[in-house]
């Protein structure tokens, strides 16, 4: 089915928050810190507000006499608005002007006078407990040093043992560098705040307007029930608009403060300094085996960058997410992780760019260590794999660091994959470009994803459970209106929850129509991001359809002068058994439900209904991928030649949708693995804040994208669906890498961090030889 | 408004006048002063692509030029390329290849395949990737960006990127805004 959006998008009518304009909106612009650390010792605005188009200018001191300098973070730490005593990070928040146009707001911007003292910056993660690093949150009382947290998962002594009985043991140091969603629009805001009735209107890019309505209660004081955040289109979001930024709560204060909407709508170069990055775990990974190819234990220790604040966005009770799944695909005895977080003077973040919970490093640690082994062992990678893989008559299996796999057939999918790309072929390929000197390589992953966050017994966000709702009113002419909690950014969802109600009710999918992303008319959720929106708020339409359908029972029953018991579902309608003539289709009961019909005692009129789905488990999406790079040994550059993408999600609702989730999956896979990185230089500075430096590909520098698919449904989701968005994105880096560390094991090499750019490729070659 | 100057440009068949700064970026004048909000901003230093427009009849990126270098002249922006009732065959292709899913970066990549395909009628899947590389896309992996320009090419209208009756519906939004000077 071709998607309903698109009717607007393909016609420039689409409504993202930087298209909202309202009557007498201002304009607002924030000042940044031009250096990674160093004290303010003040601020002068006078010049900024004699410009004749200026409003107002902030600054941290005007926000903390209303107690709102510092904002909570979705991981139980606080983050500076605007700062006050110091700046932590280079392109911090430290002022917002506020005027009648951007242009204006931008020139008063640079009318603001502000003297620093400099301070040393932490940059290395490495070193940031170092006895002598300068320690970054002085504002917490008693704080010594840059520690976050240390976090465990496993069996430590059981995995130590492991590894001293076997016979061959494997280390590795690599460091999944810091990247960033980057999606193509920027974070933005129109905060809208009605002075008389004390209601605040929030436009803003958000994967998760509920969420954000609570904290912009907690941050404002104001009662919940008066704000209303809207999620207009999102034009991309990646993990990127999950948080709240100061950007937003400027907006919020400049508009309480003028009593007109103000507009803020941050530049390329803002979103990559400031907002949410990704990754940056620095990882020693262990495995152990038997000679003959048997794993038997997994180990890694990790330092986690988290930049000045702790913002990342998480369930609470996972401070590293669920980096524990780092067992992978694999039948192992033994497992154990550590995770140490610190603070650096870098912009605070850490999960986003479709990492699912930290996922994305743990896919990239096990199938990169099981390569590493796979050479130790002068073994064919895929075949250590076959070794290794769950059988499907394992599942549900629980892995040894506590997560319950819902179900897999891994050796059909990688089969598929290998089938596909032609393996066998690939390697004779290869030999015979090797014995030329050319280098090609061939890189495998199978990983094992887990989306659908989450059970509420286990996970929250600043204590909201991780539940969706959705809520349907069908009109009494038989179309449906389906209210959803959770956002879309691109993913579809207006047309697949189209579907899901459509095949559950049978009503055509164009007449149902998805709401979503305001707060006024939606039901209560946690928005888009782990790929929870199919597995959660996908569960709960299919469940608000049924109850639907349910209630239909009982009308139908009413109309037709016959007991419900006596009804059966066909085809979309209630017919009654044995004689399926008569009977009745939804949209004959829709109209019988509004109608003068005599309804049996305690049944409403209508049948609308709610439904808030909690759900039992994560889903475990799977993949096979096949990876073919041509390294140029001349210049080191890598070409992925080809791609061979195996995913199974389950049942697909939407083929061609899920298609397009791996297609830009993959991408950024070659993103990540060949050229993006957030670089810091030794003081502190961004290096990689525009689109000139952080580079993402482009058409040229992605191949075909060569798909299959296996199905292996989840048996506890209600229409056995699994997420899938995020899977291309975790999945694709370790294939990658392994294919560029394939191509040049002629030089000796078997590690090459990412970005695996021509010089770092060509050192890597050097360095070896 | 200090230092304004008069600019005059045909929009989607539409003649436009307005007082603007002559700082104003063409985006900026596009969007804000007639209120075509198709065409979008993704990036501040001109690598994006998703400003893309036609100024007479040849791709540009509107976020680097002045509003004041388009006098004159005549700009194409993606509420041009479509009537109420027939899309575009790059518009249909896109839809029916699924060819985009945030829609942020749509409106420039169409507008620049419509240029590549009035100057190459039959283009392979490499030339598509070539003429695209200026234009970014985060969600879709380019491959079924490929696919639709290369159905469209195949469309017995695929290369008459000529825009097409103006749209009404554009035309009435970028008269009711600019008539509210909300230029900068």
């Amino acid at each position: 089915m071709k998607r309903k959006e698109d009717a607007r998008f393909i016609r420039g009518q689409g409504r993202y928050v930087d298209d909202v304009q309202l009557p007498r909106m201002l304009h607002g612009a924030v000042l940044r810190a031009p250096v990674a650390h160093a004290r303010i010792l003040s601020i002068d605005v006078s010049a900024a507000l004699q410009h004749p188009k200026v409003h107002a200018v902030i600054t941290g001191a005007d926000l903390a006499e209303r107690g709102m300098a510092w904002m909570p973070t979705l991981s139980a730490d606080v983050q500076a608005v605007l700062a006050t005593d110091k700046v932590r990070f280079q392109g911090q928040e430290v002022a917002f002007v506020i005027a009648d146009d951007r242009y204006s707001a931008r020139d008063a911007r640079e009318l603001i006078d502000v003297e620093y003292d400099v301070l040393p910056a932490v940059v290395d993660s490495r070193r940031a407990l170092d006895p002598d690093a300068p320690v970054i949150r002085d504002d917490q009382a008693g704080r010594i040093d840059n520690h976050v947290f240390d976090w465990e998962a496993g069996d430590a002594a059981a995995t130590e043992a492991a590894f001293a009985a076997a016979d061959v043991v494997v280390e590795q140091d690599m460091l999944f560098p810091r990247s960033h969603p980057a999606p193509m629009e920027t974070c933005g805001a129109v905060a809208d705040f009605d002075r008389v009735g004390e209601r605040l209107t929030i436009w803003c890019t958000t994967q998760a307007p509920h969420a954000h309505r609570t904290l912009y209660s907690l941050i404002t004081g104001l009662p919940e029930h008066r704000i209303r955040v809207i999620s207009p289109d999102v034009g991309g979001g990646f993990g990127n608009k999950v948080p709240i930024y100061p950007g937003y709560v400027c907006a919020m204060v400049g508009s309480m403060l003028t009593g007109k909407p103000v507009k803020w709508v941050e530049d390329r170069s803002e979103n990559l300094m400031s907002t949410g990055f990704a990754r940056d775990y620095a990882m020693r990974g262990r495995i152990a085996a038997s000679r003959e190819g048997r794993l038997l234990a997994v180990a890694v220790d990790v330092i986690a960058d988290h930049g000045a604040f702790n913002a990342t966005a998480q369930p609470s009770r996972y401070p590293a997410g669920f980096f524990s799944v780092f067992t992978g695909s694999y039948d192992v005895a033994a497992a154990h992780c550590r995770v140490t977080g610190v603070y650096t003077n870098k912009a605070p973040g850490g999960v986003a760019y479709a990492c699912s919970f930290r996922i994305a490093e743990a896919v990239y640690l096990v199938e990169r260590v099981v390569d590493c082994l796979a050479r130790e062992l002068g073994m064919d990678p895929v075949e250590l794999r076959l070794k290794n893989l769950l059988r499907p008559e394992q599942f549900p299996y629980e892995s040894r660091t506590g997560w319950v796999y819902d179900s897999g057939d891994y050796e059909r999918a990688l089969r598929k994959a290998l089938g596909l790309a032609g393996y066998e072929e690939l390697r004779r390929e290869q030999a015979s470009k090797r014995a030329r000197g050319e280098l090609m390589g061939i890189g495998v992953s199978f990983f094992t994803e887990a989306v659908g966050a989450g059970p509420r017994r286990h996970m929250d966000m600043m204590g909201l459970g991780m539940n969706d709702g959705a809520a349907i009113r069908i009109s009494p002419s038989g179309t449906a209106q389906l209210a959803i909690s959770v956002q879309t950014q691109g993913q579809g969802h207006e047309t697949t929850f189209a579907q899901i109600v459509s095949e559950e009710l049978g009503i055509p999918p164009e007449d149902v129509d998805v709401v979503h992303g305001d707060t006024d008319t939606t039901p209560y959720g946690l928005g888009t991001y782990g790929s929870r929106s199919t597995p959660v708020s996908g569960a709960a339409a299919a469940l608000v359809a049924r109850k639907v359908r349910d209630r239909a029972r009982i009308v139908a029953g009413a109309m037709l002068e016959v007991a419900p018991e006596d009804l059966e579902w066909v085809r979309g309608r209630w017919a009654v058994k044995g004689d399926p003539e008569q009977g009745a289709s939804i949209r004959e009961i829709a109209l019988a439900a509004r109608g003068p019909i005599e309804l049996p005692e305690g049944v409403e009129a209508g049948l609308d209904a709610e439904a808030v789905y909690d759900p039992p488990n994560l889903t475990f999406p799977f993949g096979a991928y096949v990876c073919v790079v041509d390294v140029d040994p001349g210049t080191a550059h890598v070409k992925v030649r080809r791609f061979v993408a195996v995913d199974d999600c389950g049942v697909r609702i939407n083929p061609m949708i899920v298609e397009g989730q791996i297609h830009g999956g993959l991408t950024d896979g070659v993103g990540m693995a060949l050229m993006e990185q957030i670089a810091f230089d030794e003081d502190g500075n961004c290096l990689s804040a525009s689109l000139m430096d952080y580079l993402i590909p482009t058409a040229v520098e992605v191949p075909d994208w060569e798909t299959g698919e296996t199905v292996t449904p989840s048996p506890h989701h209600p229409i056995g669906a699994k997420g899938i968005g995020e899977s291309a994105t975790v999945g694709s880096p370790p294939a990658i890498v392994n294919a560029i560390c394939d191509a040049l094991e002629p030089f000796g090499v078997r590690h090459v961090d990412m970005p695996c750019t021509p010089s770092r490729v060509w050192e890597a070659m050097q360095g070896a030889r | 408004m200090a230092g304004s100057v008069q600019v005059s440009v045909t929009v989607n068949g539409a003649q436009k006048s307005a007082e603007v700064e002559p700082r104003l970026l063409l985006v900026h004048f596009l969007r804000e002063t007639l209120g075509l909000t198709g065409t979008h901003v993704g990036c501040d230093t001109s690598n994006c692509g998703a400003c893309t427009v036609h100024l007479n009849g040849e791709a540009v990126k509107s976020c680097t030029l002045l509003a004041v270098q388009a006098d004159g002249a005549e700009v194409t922006t993606i509420e041009g390329m479509g009537s109420e009732s027939r899309l575009h065959p790059l518009q249909e292709a896109f839809w029916e290849h699924h060819g985009l899913q945030c829609g942020y970066c749509t409106p420039g990549m169409i507008m620049a395949a419509a240029d590549l395909l009035q100057r190459n009628s039959d283009p392979s899947e490499h030339e598509v990737r070539e003429a695209l590389a200026g234009n970014l896309c985060r969600c879709t992996g380019y491959h079924n960006i490929v696919k639709a320009v290369q159905a469209a090419a195949k469309h017995p209208n695929g290369s008459s990127a000529a825009p097409q009756a103006p749209d009404a519906a554009g035309r009435e939004a970028g008269e009711s805004v600019a008539s509210q000077g909300l230029g900068a």
